[in-house]
């Protein structure tokens, strides 16, 4: 196994995702391992879109499990069409079929509806398999999880056993909301996402929105970064960085500066609660691209 | 092991001892770990020292904690040993050199600093046994026979304090259970289960003729306790200590945290099996408090720190406090506000309440009521039990 995570980077930022050393080299290991990944950070430090490039990166398909409290192993793995079940007993009855080979028909892969776990096992390339958000689903599903990805196999009682004709490569991300079992962590490969820093934001920005001007692109950056620092409840990811430059884009603004009063209205694309918003009033904005200008 | 064998038995034996080190410090790996770290090193080709020491972070780190702390521990390992690991003390975030001398040497050494600071903690933590603690007892005989009626300031036996702990575990039955929202094969379900549906018709050539039905189950909810143990408070503080022994030594899910000008963490001294130490433990953190309440800076503590990760659309937070504050009413609001925003339902449970001519005066208090779900007297083991209809119906 020859890990060079080196080019996995460039590969990535050719896909539009700029990693750092350290996640590129946590992904070239999760692949060459075969171990799930599992991604922590804060909310908007591109969790999520790591699965999306990776996915690009190795021409294959992305398949998403979005976590949410209460999902239950039927809509994670499979569950039989019911309503074509019960039309096909009907017909079949009418054309005296015994009731054992409906049964065999009725029960059979036509009949079979693939949730993302059975869908991700069953592909002949091994697809990239984001688990969304593992933190919001309950512990017993976390059980359920780590089950299927230490056998890769399902076994459908009316079916008998699906065995995985390729293993997915697997990516977990956390937002933190509930403190995740050892167990789950043990089994995985782990990386913390930080905020960027200003190079790699800078990039990021370059990456995502080749057409900004460069002097806007690092007041933009900068502004953020400082605003990062002040004492909010909900600090702005990337993904706030980036509407953001684009509604400034949009608002024909070549420099913060200048139109001040823009800036403050725009502000709603980074901050997206009421006592974030007042705790940047005019004067702090002001501020802010006073440091950064 | 093949592959491991394969690898330089000196760098095996290091690299051993590094896992060693990680554990030491706090780091939950195994010989699973080892085997994993060993073989990939024998099998992939890092390119060089900075890959390797990334690739053992993304392998044998498993928290954010851990990976924060994963490159200090790493550079005191391969490159510091003495000197560096010395200088790093000072910043490194509990970082243990692994050169401790290890506890078997201790009867045959003079002690070292590090086993005599132990001794220290362990005889500090043993201080249930100190007379002045137990104290408290001697007030049984007057207040004794009017235990319910009698203001809690006087109430402090043992046998009351267990009467308390009695008392805190079933108001926390009493909400403990909320509604899933997972379902599960019931008989008088309000749905219908067409997964059982039809496999239990088949025989009857799938004619759904008996219906199997599923319902949402109830399920335990998270009770966060925040209690206040201020010098106004002070006459109280024993007992609700008990009450919320009470709610954490039954309730798996349950968390409880001190304050008064800060917010202390106490769930897992509470947890001590042994009632006595675990008080012993609480009177310690306890005492490092400083004078006066803060109730909205330990509030502010509890949301930007810990109410992310214990508070959830299931978790009913209960403030134990007097409501006195000397922080500006305008903070507690908007502390309360955030708090309200996180858990499903906020109880307060105020002493002063049961006084007959209290009228929620404390500003604070009178700003606090518009986020509360239940307020309610706790100033008599009475006035706690009768809140048990009360919140059953949170």
């Amino acid at each position: 196994m020859k890990l060079d995570h080196t080019s996995l980077q460039r590969d990535l930022a050719a896909a539009g995702y700029i990693a750092d050393d350290a996640l590129a080299m946590a992904l070239s290991l999760a692949i060459g391992l075969g171990r799930p990944l599992l991604l922590e950070g804060e909310a908007g430090v591109g969790k999520t879109d790591v699965a999306k490039a990776l996915a690009q990166v190795l021409k294959t398909r992305l398949i998403r499990l979005q976590c949410y409290e209460g999902l239950d192993a039927h809509t994670a793995l499979y569950e039989w069409n019911y309503q074509r079940q019960l039309l096909a007993i009907r017909t079949h009855e009418r054309e005296a079929m015994p009731a054992d080979s409906i049964e065999q028909h009725i029960f059979s892969e036509a009949y079979l509806l693939r949730r993302p776990l059975l869908e991700a096992i069953l592909q002949a390339k091994p697809p990239v398999l984001l688990i969304d958000e593992i933190d919001r689903a309950d512990e017993e599903f976390e059980a359920f999880l780590l089950e299927i990805l230490s056998d890769f196999q399902v076994t459908v009682p009316e079916l008998g056993t699906l065995k995985a004709t390729s293993i997915p490569h697997v990516i977990l991300t956390s937002n933190g909301t509930r403190a995740l079992s050892d167990a789950l962590r043990r089994r995985c490969l782990y990386s913390y996402l930080e905020f960027p820093e200003e190079r790699k934001e800078l990039a990021i920005l370059h990456a995502r929105l080749p057409a900004i001007d460069q002097r806007l692109a690092t007041q933009v950056v900068r502004f953020v970064q400082q605003l990062r620092r002040e004492d909010l409840e909900k600090k702005p990811g990337i993904a706030e960085t980036l509407d953001w430059a684009r509604a400034l884009v949009g608002l024909d603004i070549a420099s913060l500066e200048r139109e001040p009063a823009a800036v403050q209205a725009s502000l709603i694309c980074l901050l997206k609660t009421e006592a974030d918003l007042k705790a940047v009033p005019r004067e702090v904005t002001a501020r802010l691209i006073g440091k950064v200008a | 092991m093949g592959a491991a064998a394969a690898v330089d038995r000196g760098a095996t034996a290091r690299m051993i001892g590094f896992i060693a080190h990680l554990r030491q410090n706090g780091f939950a790996v195994g010989p699973g770990e080892t085997e994993l770290v060993l073989s990939t090193l024998a099998a992939a080709e890092f390119p060089d020292a900075e890959a390797t020491r990334l690739g053992l972070k993304a392998i044998l780190s498993g928290s954010r904690e851990q990976w924060l702390r994963f490159d200090e521990l790493f550079d005191a390992y391969w490159f510091g040993r003495g000197r560096k690991v010395i200088q790093r003390a000072g910043n490194a975030r509990g970082v243990r050199n692994q050169q401790r001398r290890p506890t078997i040497w201790d009867q045959a050494l003079p002690p070292d600093e590090t086993a005599r600071s132990r001794d220290i903690v362990e005889r500090a933590s043993g201080s249930g046994e100190d007379p002045g603690e137990r104290g408290s007892g001697r007030l049984i005989a007057s207040s004794g026979e009017a235990l319910s009626r009698t203001d809690l300031r006087t109430l402090m036996s043992p046998d009351e304090m267990a009467e308390a702990e009695r008392t805190a575990e079933r108001l926390a039955r009493a909400i403990r259970y909320r509604l899933s929202r997972r379902r599960t094969p019931a008989r008088r379900g309000e749905t219908i289960d067409v997964r059982r549906t039809i496999r239990r018709n088949i025989s009857r050539g799938g004619e759904p003729m008996e219906l199997r039905r599923k319902h949402r189950p109830e399920r335990p909810v998270k009770l966060v306790v925040l209690l206040d143990v201020s010098g106004s408070m002070q006459a109280y503080s024993r007992y609700f200590i008990s009450f919320v022994c009470g709610l954490i030594g039954t309730w798996l899910r349950a968390d409880a945290f001190l304050f008064h000008t800060r917010l202390v963490r106490i769930a897992d001294a509470l947890r001590e099996r042994d009632r006595e130490v675990a008080l012993a433990k609480l009177s310690l953190m306890v005492e490092g408090f400083g004078g006066g309440t803060k109730i909205a800076t330990s509030l502010k503590t509890f949301n930007d720190r810990y109410a992310k990760e214990t508070l959830g659309s299931r978790s009913v937070a209960i403030i134990v406090s007097d409501g006195y504050d000397t922080d500006p009413p305008e903070a507690l609001e908007r502390e309360l506000q955030r708090l309200k925003r996180r858990a499903y339902r906020l109880i307060w449970l105020n002493p002063l309440l049961g006084w007959k001519d209290y009228a929620p005066v404390a500003r604070a208090m009178a700003t606090a009521l518009r986020y509360i779900d239940c307020f309610a007297a706790a100033h008599s083991l009475a006035s706690l039990a009768a809140l048990e209809p009360e919140f059953a119906r949170l």
